[in-house]
């Protein structure tokens, strides 16, 4: 019961940081003094994390409205990298993934109760099918490599999305990176 | 719901066929150009000889059908001077030649006391002055498209010698909303577009239908309770049903021919192998056994072998064969690129497939032996080539390029006579994509 309803107030300030994220993203896309740090997949995904940091930012700042309430997991998670990218057809874990993968697994090892669904997702550039099953490769990455820093399997599930739910709409560069991408949500 | 007794009439309609098909002209193709077969439809009469509503309807239904084919040109009605006022009436040829038309379709078609539709109809030869083929039923209202749709098929068969394809029906998914939270929902309508109707209400996520050997089931993947799985759906009463319970999400499902296996991949772990079905006991069998990504599994006609998409050889998608049991693996695609989403022709002697090359997207087929490849189609994103059960027409779906001030992304069916000739949208009330061509329909749909 009390899951459900954090699930739902999750989910709730998830899509708030969400939209949070997507606007920066654009605005990072829109702007020329951002565009010094390259458009490649990997500069577009770093730029992301300085987006879903801005992003926990934005949380905080909701938060700021009932000031003394505890940072909630979703926020924690948000605040440690909740996203990890990957290149075109890929789902090794750059050394950033990792970097952001390591830093889960010491949030998760430090709430104990906290159980992560770990989503799978690709961009537009590949066939239906195949992009469920890379997308379901991505997801087992993230989570292999959380288990392998001591995180009990258990606590971790993974499911595809394929190309099916994408964090940024466009048809561009910018917008793949963004899209390939291995999401940890509170479950 | 529908009744026909075509059956008797039918038969007879075969015997005169097959006296008279020596005699019709076959169309030669060769690069993609086709002579289009010129033909007159009279509007169909009732009774009384004059031309009914319900016969206009008729006409226009079996001319649409001719006519998106890319294979003929139908005349306009305008054209024509004294048409016979019944099917039993002897034209006046020379009315008919000057059109330069090969066939005349006629007929009658009225609804009775008891509001049952009564069709007649006689498909004339033009240049010989015989008749090729009549026949004759009855149905009640709502089987009016689907009489005309047999017409149609009687016509194209006649003329073109391949198989019928028009009393069909096209399942797909049909798409609304912004592309991050895009609504997905299983539509369903005959293949011209018509009697429309949702399956689903868009609250889950649903892709890839595919349509059972008898159009009565359709397999889909189903992310309800956000656990994606491959489901059943029953297309007479709603009815929908999960098929198993696996340790990973099953998708990309198929049919047999036979209708009681179905053939899919399970993802688990990040290696996606692909699996059989026993639908009457439900048991599973694995098929392949790797740690790379098996998927798209296509049956051949016979249910002898299986054509599939991996990336088990150097890590880009390649098309494969295998025999029903999962031995005998062998690549056949070897061309630049990758290939995905194989479909085995209904004709069992090509395969449709997706190819995507130096950034964009392809419809192509080559023979089950990989030689002869031709591509058909092209664009940004164009993939999921599905058979109209003659083998000779695929559909299969486009999505444009979304564009940065927020435009595009449209995504629309199309289908193409294989020849590469004639490539049209299917129109669907919105976007759409994952067609899946229903096998030709029984008499029970």
């Amino acid at each position: 019961m009390f899951n459900r309803l954090l699930t739902i107030c999750a989910a709730t300030l998830l899509l708030a940081a969400c939209e949070t994220a997507s606007m920066d993203s654009n605005e990072v896309v829109g702007s020329s003094s951002e565009a010094s740090s390259g458009s490649d997949a990997a500069a577009s995904a770093s730029s992301n994390t300085s987006s879903s940091s801005s992003s926990s930012s934005a949380s905080s700042g909701s938060g700021s409205a009932s000031a003394d309430a505890m940072p909630s997991p979703d926020e924690l998670l948000a605040k440690v990298g909740s996203t990890v990218y990957f290149d075109y057809d890929q789902s090794t874990l750059t050394s950033e993934a990792q970097a952001t993968l390591d830093r889960q697994a010491a949030f998760l090892k430090a709430n104990p109760s906290v159980r992560i669904v770990i989503e799978g997702h690709c961009d537009e550039r590949g066939t239906r099918e195949y992009n469920l099953a890379l997308g379901d490769r991505r997801a087992s990455a993230a989570r292999d490599y959380l288990v392998a820093k001591g995180v009990n399997a258990s606590r971790l599930t993974t499911i595809s999305y394929g190309k099916e739910r994408p964090e940024i709409g466009g048809s561009n560069e910018t917008s793949w990176a963004l899209n390939r991408r291995a999401m940890s949500k509170i479950n | 719901m529908l009744k026909i007794y075509f059956l008797i009439w039918f038969v007879i309609a075969q015997l005169l066929s097959n006296l008279a098909i020596a005699q019709t002209t076959r169309i030669e193709i060769t690069d993609g150009q086709v002579e289009r077969i010129p033909i007159a439809i009279a509007d169909f009469t009732g009774p009384d000889g004059i031309v009914s509503a319900e016969g206009r309807q008729i006409s226009k239904i079996i001319s649409d059908d001719l006519q998106n084919s890319g294979l003929f040109e139908t005349v306009d009605s305008a054209a024509f001077i004294d048409p016979p006022s019944s099917p039993d009436i002897t034209p006046n040829f020379a009315n008919w030649g000057p059109l330069g038309v090969e066939g005349l379709i006629v007929g009658s078609a009225y609804f009775d006391s008891d509001n049952v539709l009564q069709i007649e109809f006689k498909l004339w030869d033009v240049v010989t002055q015989k008749p090729l083929t009549e026949g004759g039923g009855n149905a009640d209202p709502a089987g009016l498209r689907r009489i005309a749709h047999k017409i149609a098929d009687f016509v194209y068969v006649e003329f073109t010698g391949d198989k019928k394809y028009f009393d069909t029906k096209i399942v797909y998914i049909s798409e609304s909303g912004p592309q991050e939270k895009r609504i997905k929902r299983l539509a369903i309508m005959d293949q011209d577009g018509h009697n429309h109707r949702f399956l689903t209400s868009g609250k889950d996520l649903v892709l890839t239908p595919r349509f059972s050997p008898t159009a009565h089931e359709i397999a889909y993947l189903n992310y309800f309770n956000d656990e994606p799985n491959i489901y059943l759906f029953e297309v007479g009463t709603g009815r929908t049903e999960k098929l198993g319970s696996f340790p990973g999400m099953t998708f990309a499902p198929r049919f047999h021919p036979d209708g009681n296996k179905l053939i899919m991949s399970l993802a688990k772990d990040g290696s996606s192998n692909i699996f059989e079905m026993d639908l009457i006991s439900r048991s599973t069998r694995q098929l392949t056994q790797t740690l790379h990504i098996d998927t798209a599994p296509s049956y051949s006609p016979d249910g002898e072998k299986i054509v599939f998409e991996s990336d088990r050889d150097g890590g880009r998608q390649q098309l494969f064969i295998m025999d029903k049991n999962g031995g005998n693996v062998k690549r056949i695609s070897y061309n630049n690129g990758r290939y995905a989403t194989p479909v085995w022709s209904p004709r069992g002697d090509v395969i449709a497939f997706t190819k995507m090359l130096n950034g964009e997207f392809y419809i192509g087929i080559m023979k089950i032996d990989g030689t002869a490849e031709r591509l058909l189609a092209r664009g940004f994103l164009v993939e999921a080539p599905t058979w109209a059960p003659n083998g000779r027409v695929l559909m299969y779906y486009k999505q444009d390029r979304f564009e940065e001030d927020g435009t595009g992304g449209k995504t629309r069916l199309y289908k193409i006579d294989i020849t590469g000739f004639n490539e049209a949208i299917v129109n669907t009330p919105a976007d759409a994509s994952d067609p899946a061509w229903s096998p030709l329909l029984g008499s029970n749909p």
